[in-house]
């Protein structure tokens, strides 16, 4: 176990290195290496001569791509990014929108889950007949809507025309837990839409292929009743990769796929953020939330893949 | 694949034929996998449906120019803010102006067929002009990921060790970042400044640097399941021989095992056109994909959402052409996959 977890921290730490390099090619290096307009690009278009030479000065443009490389790193490590246009540090403005981001995101995970279980049950159970046609007509429409699109319609429509809901913003749970849940009922339900058509389709194709396993034959032949088979035997198998894909999109979510979501409701999370600094070209800002959520996401997997080494040691004596 | 006993497989009396001695007696004509894989998907009425309607789309798309010189007269980045037009015999302001300024909407004129938008452009003609881009974005950044995908996949299962630490790796790599975000770092990156990488050489506004951007994000998607196949097959019959033959890595990784990955990159391929149409739209939106005012239905969004009060018909319309041109691929796919693999058919009953 200690030997497994030794290794999956070692590649991490790995690949926590490629990651910083990536990102220092994505802003540094791809967009061309001269150093007027590498300047330009982090201080902004609008920037003046001194702090152009500030930045000069503190992110190594001056110096040799592996002090620059060297720069960013401590400069990520530390905190110490800025945004130029707006003089605002880069780590402070992620943590402050963490909140938004976390209820946003644990929310509408367990709208999706709850849904994409439920459907995908009901589509196997019924499979052939009108539940399932029905439910596999809406999330194959559920995973080709852009998401950005629906969540402005649903803004403009259930909040400006009809007043069913308060429109876009977010107030903080422990100021007003009633106002929480009610400014985030149509986020919640726009994030989830995407994922409520992928885990129905995908648990629904799961259920079908594990019923035909000899197990559940013998299930049956005890005489369990078909509910106990479905749930304890069925279900129990067809959830496995469910799960696994729960922590996928989960990290993924929190680290940034809510940039949408967050942006058309005007959600002050992380997403929005970086959504607004990509509105103004704004770079640090970009730069350091797709570094922290890179970061995040590593983070969380190689916590999860331990946890699930200690869980089942299939997985740590075959890796 | 393996021939499959179903009804494809069983012989099907032909008419006889009036005049022509021993017909009955014909021996059973084979068929191949592939010609078996079109009869099903043909009979799959759905799946068909949705490949019209997809076709259909495209070819609206690529006759934009017609319709923008035939019935329009206008091209899809000429503004016209104070201008006038003529419909149902009115003269009618493309955007009526201050206080209201709000830009005129849908009616039964070849001009502003869909309305205007905030300056004055023919919605028509960029919807036509936007889909243009959004499919060749969709499209070309598809075949960049599989042409990725697919070297590298084959590379690390084939010769596995080294090479495949190196390729296992890189999908590690980009599949760490979020990767919406990673295609917003690149795309804003590149937005502002180009493309200058040796001997490539691309300007922040060009089509080109989306295109690349959602190509590379995507690699380890297909990548990781192609590279899972090659590592299983490697290990088969077909390939021992092939070595026994005296074949090379490279004749036996495209010549033998790429044939037997055809199945799934067509089937992912559909796919992840669809899924990248959704991502250029979505990067785009904000304003990290293709660059105003070259108009993509993901950027009409994004200037529409502002006007919703006085002009919804700019979100909704480009909204619409990508869900349906979405819908489409996927439902399109789905039969696809159904048709390829014969394990989907045991599946459904």
């Amino acid at each position: 176990m200690a030997r497994f977890a030794v290794r999956r921290l070692i590649n991490m730490a790995f690949v926590l290195f490629a990651i910083s390099v990536v990102t220092f090619l994505i802003f540094y290096v791809f967009p061309g290496t001269d150093t007027k307009a590498q300047v330009q690009r982090i201080a902004g278009r609008s920037s003046n001569d001194a702090t152009r030479a500030q930045v000069k000065k503190d992110y190594g443009f001056d110096r040799p791509v592996y002090v620059q490389y060297a720069r960013l790193v401590e400069k990520t490590a530390n905190g110490s990014l800025v945004s130029y246009s707006n003089q605002t540090n880069v780590r402070d403005e992620i943590v402050r929108g963490i909140p938004a981001t976390a209820s946003l995101v644990i929310g509408a995970a367990v709208i999706w889950t709850f849904f994409g279980v439920l459907f995908g049950v009901l589509s196997a159970v019924y499979v052939g007949r009108w539940p399932d046609r029905v439910l596999t007509v809406l999330s194959m429409i559920g995973i080709s809507l852009p998401v950005f699109w629906v969540g402005a319609l649903l803004l403009y429509y259930l909040t400006d025309r009809i007043q069913l809901f308060p429109p876009g913003g977010y107030v903080r749970l422990t100021e007003d837990p009633w106002g929480w849940f009610t400014h985030l009922i149509l986020p919640w339900f726009t994030l989830s839409i995407l994922f409520i058509g992928f885990y129905s389709r995908l648990l629904r194709s799961n259920i079908l292929d594990t019923i035909n396993e000899d197990y559940v034959r013998t299930a049956r032949a005890k005489g369990l009743s078909e509910r106990r088979v479905l749930v304890r035997h069925v279900l129990r198998n067809a959830l496995i990769p469910i799960v696994t894909l729960f922590g996928l999109d989960f990290g993924a979510a929190i680290g940034g796929g809510a940039i949408l979501t967050e942006s058309i409701f005007s959600l002050q999370g992380v997403g929005q953020y970086a959504a607004q600094s990509v509105g103004s070209l704004d770079l640090p800002p970009v730069m350091g939330t797709t570094l922290y959520a890179a970061f995040f996401i590593v983070l969380l997997s190689a916590v999860v893949d331990i946890a699930y080494a200690y869980l089942d040691p299939r997985i740590r004596l075959n890796a | 694949m393996a021939p499959e006993p179903s009804a494809e497989f069983a012989f099907e009396p032909s008419p006889a034929l009036p005049g022509v001695a021993g017909t009955e007696g014909r021996p059973i004509e084979g068929i191949g996998p592939w010609q078996a894989a079109w009869r099903r998907l043909r009979r799959n009425r759905i799946a068909m449906a949705s490949l019209v309607v997809f076709a259909a789309i495209v070819a609206c798309c690529v006759a934009a120019p017609l319709w923008a010189d035939q019935v329009a007269h206008v091209g899809p980045e000429e503004n016209n803010l104070t201008g006038k037009f003529e419909r149902g015999g009115k003269q009618l302001y493309v955007v009526t102006p201050p206080p209201q300024t709000k830009p005129v909407g849908p009616g039964w004129s070849g001009r502003y067929l869909l309305g205007a938008d905030k300056n004055g452009r023919d919605e028509m003609v960029r919807l036509l002009y936007g889909g243009r881009n959004s499919l060749f974005v969709g499209f070309v950044s598809a075949l960049i990921t599989t042409v990725i995908a697919v070297v590298l996949g084959l590379a690390g299962g084939y010769f596995r060790g080294r090479t495949d630490l190196v390729v296992r790796t890189t999908f590690d790599v980009i599949w760490s970042f979020p990767v919406l975000l990673l295609g917003i770092a690149l795309g804003t990156a590149l937005a502002i400044g180009g493309l200058h990488l040796g001997p490539i050489d691309i300007q922040g506004g060009s089509l080109w640097i989306p295109t690349l951007v959602i190509g590379v994000i995507y690699v380890p998607y297909l990548g990781r399941p192609i590279r899972g196949q090659v590592l299983s097959l490697r290990e088969k019959e077909f390939v021992e021989a092939a070595v026994a033959q005296g074949n090379g890595a490279l004749r036996i990784m495209f010549g033998e095992l790429l044939p037997n990955l055809a199945s799934t990159i067509l089937v992912f391929g559909t796919l992840i056109v669809a899924n990248n149409i959704l991502t250029e739209a979505a990067l785009s939106f904000l304003g990290a994909g293709v660059q105003l005012p070259t108009p993509s239905w993901g950027n009409m969004i994004g200037e529409g959402v502002n006007l919703l009060s006085t002009a919804p018909h700019l979100t909704i319309v480009p909204g619409l052409a990508i869900t349906l041109t979405v819908l489409a691929l996927n439902v399109f796919g789905d039969g696809l996959r159904d048709a390829l693999d014969p394990r989907a058919k045991v599946r459904l009953r």
